[in-house]
């Protein structure tokens, strides 16, 4: 059984790392309410983004690397990182991927090719670009990802290295997940595009290069665009801009909050902000983690014990992940110097 | 062996023997490599030497993505304020991965950057900003004052494995000096003492070593000895060097070609103050450019900027001065 294809093996491969994803963020979501405190500061979730995120990665090939945002934890989750040390160093735990220098705005794992995150909106795009340009150099077919948000692409970060990339014909590729709302805005009240009811992905034009929008809820369709960008890319013909629309089922991020005042995750914006509930329960009818489910167990990739057993697994690892990081200890106060030159 | 060269073509020989010895030392930036003929083209190709778009914001963002992917850039910006556009990826990008990913990544680049070119170009392409960037956890910043440190200097900043601003001052473009021929490495985060003395510490930083140097002669016709420290790189700051000189003279005046507010001679007095001040016998004098907007017209420029004549007259100061301390 195959499609578009892609093996059964590869399709369970997706839906698994789907599971993974969404089975860690619930866990980071419910460490707010079960154990307040462990974490501080901004976290942002990828629940909702799985498919996306899931379906670009499996077109990626062994030596392909990828620059990420601070919604960050869904890639090395797939990628293979251990999730332990993801959920420690969320934590703030000496036995994190960062050691609890970096949190969960900055995962990084170079093994894996995933070469780091910036928290700061549209700042790592050139970070993709520019090691897209060493892979260039190169000259060994690796090609790189950029995954931003629909909110990065009005920086001017955006522009100048879709710009530079198109002229360059740089191995790689902008995956813009679109999931409507820059943190609290929505789309239509700051993109021109979007306000003129045209997608996001017609950006590419001015940057003579290929924008696609796609239904990032389907991780097959996300594959099939991203794959053909990834080998125009490796071939020589340079970026392509990927819209993939996706709904974030999680708010932007925890409240911001001062010290002492308990955080928690609020409603997504759409009810919070909008008061529009139903746009936000259409979203939750279309999750995609659920619906690709369906779609396996129909097409007789996965039986329902064996979609059973994976999202079983996942729930496994991930409770290990959580008794992990609160096991570990902090890291010594005096290593907070330890790394200000390399 | 050593011969005579302009301080602009120092730097540029340090990046063609670093490029040279180096396949992952690459050199990028507005309107240069133009041509086959470029002489870095010609030497190292179209690939390892390109011309980018005025984007700054992409040029440094993609170096620090280039030293993700094993590389060392070395991004050729002109002038220092061009910084200014794309201050996310100098400050809170290149500098911040090493710390945040707990040692996992580096990010070895070179920010080539020209400052201090007091010469009529008025209020934004004269500043001498390196004061911004001195306080960052991080970020190296390299301030060569001769021929020969320019290019050992920028060596040592191709080889470290941070990020480095190397500013290079636009006013000493094409004063010679004596400059190695060969591999001529000068180590970041070391001082050295341009001239002994006994009476007072002079620290000039970039230009200013210069005016520091012709002061001292002044001041040694008048029975005064001065000894002049060059940091020659303020971040990391080699504060012990210079204690070690105010502990001998017991008296210190810093010079700076930066505003005084936003200069580093305010850092080096702050850490005078707070290592050294028991060996003080004179309050330290700061001989800065005064905080205005750089004008235009030359004599109001003068005006703004250190000379000799003003180093002369707070050395004297200080010398002159009730000591503080038996």
């Amino acid at each position: 059984m195959s499609e578009n294809g892609l093996s059964k093996e590869r399709l369970t491969w997706m839906y698994t790392q789907m599971a993974r994803i969404r089975e860690f963020e619930e866990r980071v979501k419910r460490t707010f309410e079960e154990h307040p405190g462990v974490i501080r500061g901004h976290t942002h979730l990828a629940d909702g983004a799985e498919a996306s995120i899931v379906g670009a990665l499996a077109a990626l090939g062994p030596d392909d690397q990828l620059t990420a945002t601070y919604r960050g934890h869904g890639y090395p989750i797939a990628l293979g990182t251990d999730t332990k040390a993801m959920m420690a160093e969320i934590y703030g735990k000496e036995t994190g991927i960062c050691r609890g220098y970096g949190g969960s705005m900055h995962f990084v794992d170079v093994g894996r090719g995933f070469l780091g995150t910036s928290g700061i909106v549209g700042q790592g795009i050139p970070h993709a670009a520019g090691a897209a340009w060493g892979a260039q150099i190169r000259g060994k077919g690796q090609v790189v990802l950029s995954f931003f948000g629909d909110g990065a692409s009005k920086q001017g970060a955006f522009h100048e290295t879709l710009n530079i990339a198109s002229l360059w014909k740089l191995p790689v590729v902008f995956v813009m997940e679109n999931n409507n709302y820059q943190a609290y805005t929505r789309v239509e009240q700051e993109d021109a595009n979007a306000a003129a009811g045209e997608p996001l992905a017609v950006k590419a034009k001015a940057y003579s290069m290929p924008g696609v929008t796609v239904d990032g809820g389907d991780p097959v369709a996300v594959h099939d665009v991203v794959h053909a960008a990834v080998e125009r890319a490796r071939s020589g013909d340079g970026p392509t801009l990927v819209e993939s629309l996706v709904y974030r089922l999680s708010a932007h991020g925890n409240i911001i909050a001062p010290p002492g005042v308990p955080l928690h995750y609020p409603e997504h914006e759409a009810i919070h902000v909008f008061g529009n509930v139903e746009e936000y329960e259409a979203a939750k009818r279309g999750d995609p983690v659920p619906r690709f489910r369906a779609r396996l167990v129909t097409d007789g990739v996965l039986t329902v014990e064996e979609a059973d057993a994976i999202a079983e697994a996942a729930q496994q690892e991930m409770q290990a992940a959580v008794e992990f990081g609160l096991a570990s200890p902090f890291p010594a106060p005096e290593k907070a110097v330890e790394f200000v030159y390399a | 062996m050593a011969r005579e060269i302009p301080y602009i073509q120092a730097i540029g020989e340090a990046v063609h023997q670093e490029m040279a010895r180096d396949e992952t030392v690459i050199y990028f930036g507005q309107n240069l490599g133009l041509t086959e003929d470029d002489p870095y083209v010609k030497a190292f190709g179209g690939d390892r030497v390109r011309v980018t778009p005025i984007s700054e914001t992409a040029e440094i963002g993609m170096a620090v993505g280039a030293a993700f992917a094993g590389f060392r850039p070395v991004v050729q910006l002109y002038m220092a304020e061009f910084m200014l556009v794309a201050m996310d990826q100098v400050v809170n990008e290149a500098p911040r991965f090493y710390g945040m990913s707990g040692g996992e990544v580096r990010v070895p680049l070179v920010l080539q950057a020209g400052y201090g070119f007091t010469a009529g170009w008025a209020g934004q392409h004269t500043g001498t900003i390196y004061g911004m960037f001195m306080g960052v956890p991080g970020l190296k910043v390299v301030v060569p004052s001769t021929p020969a440190d320019a290019k050992g200097l920028m060596t040592a900043s191709i080889r470290d494995d941070n990020p480095v601003v190397f500013f290079h001052n636009y006013l000493m473009t094409l004063e010679h000096g004596d400059v190695p021929e060969g591999e001529h490495v000068v180590p970041l985060g070391e001082a050295v003492v341009r001239r002994e003395g006994s009476d007072v510490t002079i620290v000039g930083i970039g230009w200013t070593v210069g005016k520091a140097l012709a002061a001292a002669e002044q001041l040694a016709a008048d029975g005064i000895e001065a000894e002049v420290v060059d940091p020659r790189t303020l971040a990391p700051l080699d504060v012990a060097t210079i204690v070690h000189s105010v502990e001998k003279t017991g008296r210190l005046v810093v010079v700076d070609q930066a505003t005084r507010h936003a200069s580093a001679a305010a850092v080096i007095a702050a850490e005078v103050a707070s290592e050294g001040f028991s060996a003080l016998k004179a309050p330290i004098g700061l001989v800065t450019a005064l905080d205005a907007t750089i004008p235009y017209s030359q004599p109001m420029e003068e005006y703004l900027m250190p000379s000799e004549e003003r180093i002369v007259a707070a050395v004297q100061q200080a010398v002159g001065s009730s000591p503080v301390a038996a």
